[in-house]
């Protein structure tokens, strides 16, 4: 079909979508849709990963960015009854320091992309690397310490968020 | 390449076609036990002994009046119960149904697509689930409907962890493959896992349950304190895919609990019922006959869940958090732990 394989055709696809839905979710006014946009942006990266042949990275973005994460934040959302008419209206210089900020970012990464295309692409290591079996055996071989050094950082997040909750209950007993 | 195309087109349209209609007559056959356990007749009007139900159940949705409330949000009230029949089905895409068939010398596999990450797709779908209901709880724009969603996502969420656990130590003790082809073949010539993982079995059982909103975990659905819970506000055939969902869901539960745990398409003997019969590897008479075995296990199954709903009383919603985060959660700890020691000492895990 126009000279392309299936895969460009789903490559352009999928990039095409999580572009339109990212820059949805951006510009739409309810948070809830915003929320929504943002969870189909993720479905079109995970297909980006499957893309790549990397199925675990794919479907651990799934379970747990889709699957846990934006629950929670669309049930915030959702429990908190945020809606478009209630979003306040920011000062014009927030809006103008934050517009600078974000052109910046913007050159910033545009700078970096410059000359990308003349880069090598150096392939390390085969294509299977992204399958869950190869991936778990570098991962607990090669970056064993980096690996648990993370797990050290959720546990101490996770500690952390239960001693905030608890500490709200004893003030309200109080 | 087209053969490929047609022979997956027909596996999607043939499991499509089995979970619609297995759910719909799921719909009768809970009618019918649950009158068999209360000493009535049940459905017996429509059709011979009351088999046409489910066809008058749906013709009776198609032809309600369809409301959609005013002050709700339009496209997501909508889009609501197509999400929560659409998780629903899709999970059946990794189950393999049969033994693979040999026609021409090509073997095709009686599996929609068997991906080496087969387990955690189940639980990627089980936690893209809660979207359904929160979506079009919220959307009805009802307080009962949003305390409803809150309930059923709460719950859902809860007990997808323990289940995760669970599966953690199934795999250890499976051999540790992540695609249920290779969870079931590893089924058979040896035990059935749940011989290995009674503990993880009771686990993700009662995780299931939890999972698919059945009773005694049915809360989001509450009359006495919730109405409809997250489908009050709904009406004719989007009520009817909430609900239909549901036993999709039961159909789809139990397919995965037998495949995991009781063997999929093996049974006892199977090497020596087959060359008894004389039957060659990779013959339809093979696979229709493992294809009947599964679905008796499904059966068995769904006849469990609804043995449970017509049997235990409900709990109460602390109840249900307790169950799940206290009991369940630690429960699945100790059987992970109590796997990783057991596996050591049967060699199958090297350090």
């Amino acid at each position: 079909m126009l000279g392309y394989t299936i895969t460009q055709w789903l490559f352009g696809t999928l990039s095409l979508m999580a572009i339109m839905f990212a820059l949805m979710m951006v510009f739409t006014r309810s948070p809830v849709n915003s929320a929504l946009y943002l969870i189909m942006t993720f479905f079109c990266i995970s297909g980006h990963y499957l893309l790549l042949n990397a199925q675990f990275l794919a479907i651990v973005q799934i379970v747990v960015y889709a699957g846990a994460i934006m629950v929670l934040f669309l049930y915030i959302i959702m429990l908190m009854n945020l809606n478009a008419d209630e979003e306040p209206r920011k000062h014009v210089v927030t809006r103008a320091i934050a517009g600078l900020i974000g052109g910046m970012l913007l050159f910033v990464m545009v700078g970096a992309l410059k000359g990308a295309e003349q880069l090598q692409i150096v392939q390390g290591g085969s294509s299977q690397i992204g399958l869950v079996k190869n991936l778990g055996k570098v991962l607990f071989s090669e970056f064993l310490f980096p690996f648990e050094i993370a797990s050290i950082l959720l546990l101490a997040a996770l500690v952390g968020a239960i001693m905030i909750g608890k500490r709200d209950t004893n003030i309200n007993v109080k | 390449m087209t053969g490929f195309i047609i022979y997956k087109a027909i596996m999607c349209v043939g499991v499509f076609v089995l979970l619609l209609a297995s759910a719909a007559y799921a719909t009768l056959w809970e009618r019918k036990f649950a009158a068999f356990l209360q000493d009535r007749k049940g459905p017996s009007r429509a059709g011979w002994g009351g088999l046409l139900q489910p066809v008058a159940d749906g013709v009776k949705m198609f032809m309600k009046e369809e409301i959609i409330p005013n002050v709700s949000n339009r496209s997501l009230f909508i889009l609501g119960p197509c999400l929560f029949m659409v998780t629903a089905v899709v999970t059946s895409s990794v189950v393999p149904w049969a033994k693979p068939v040999t026609i021409g010398g090509q073997v095709y596999d009686l599996q929609i697509t068997d991906i080496n990450i087969g387990v955690i797709y189940l639980l990627g779908v089980a936690s893209i689930g809660v979207y359904g209901i929160m979506i079009g709880g919220w959307a009805s724009n009802n307080k009962f409907a949003l305390l409803g969603a809150v309930r059923a996502s709460s719950q859902m969420i809860s007990y997808e962890i323990p289940m995760g656990i669970a599966l953690i130590a199934l795999i250890i003790s499976s051999g540790g493959s992540l695609s249920l082809k290779d969870i079931v073949n590893g089924q058979d010539a040896g035990f059935a896992n749940i011989v290995w993982q009674p503990l993880g079995f009771l686990i993700f059982f009662i995780c299931a349950l939890a999972e698919t909103n059945r009773a005694p975990f049915d809360l989001p659905e509450c009359e006495t304190e919730l109405v409809g819970g997250y489908h009050t506000e709904y009406s004719s055939m989007k009520l009817g895919l909430f609900l239909f969902a549901e036993y999709i869901n039961m159909f789809i539960s139990s397919a995965v609990l037998a495949t995991l745990y009781f063997g999929g398409y093996n049974f006892p003997f199977a090497q020596e019922v087959y060359a008894s019969l004389g039957l060659v590897e990779g013959s339809v008479m093979i696979s229709l006959i493992g294809f009947g075995v599964l679905l008796a296990k499904i059966f068995g199954f769904i006849c469990l869940f609804m043995w449970i709903r017509w049997t235990l009383p409900r709990f109460r919603y602390d109840q249900l958090m307790n169950l799940g985060w206290k009991t369940l959660l630690p429960l699945s700890l100790f059987n992970l732990a109590l796997t990783v020691v057991v596996e050591f000492f049967r060699g199958n895990i090297h350090f």
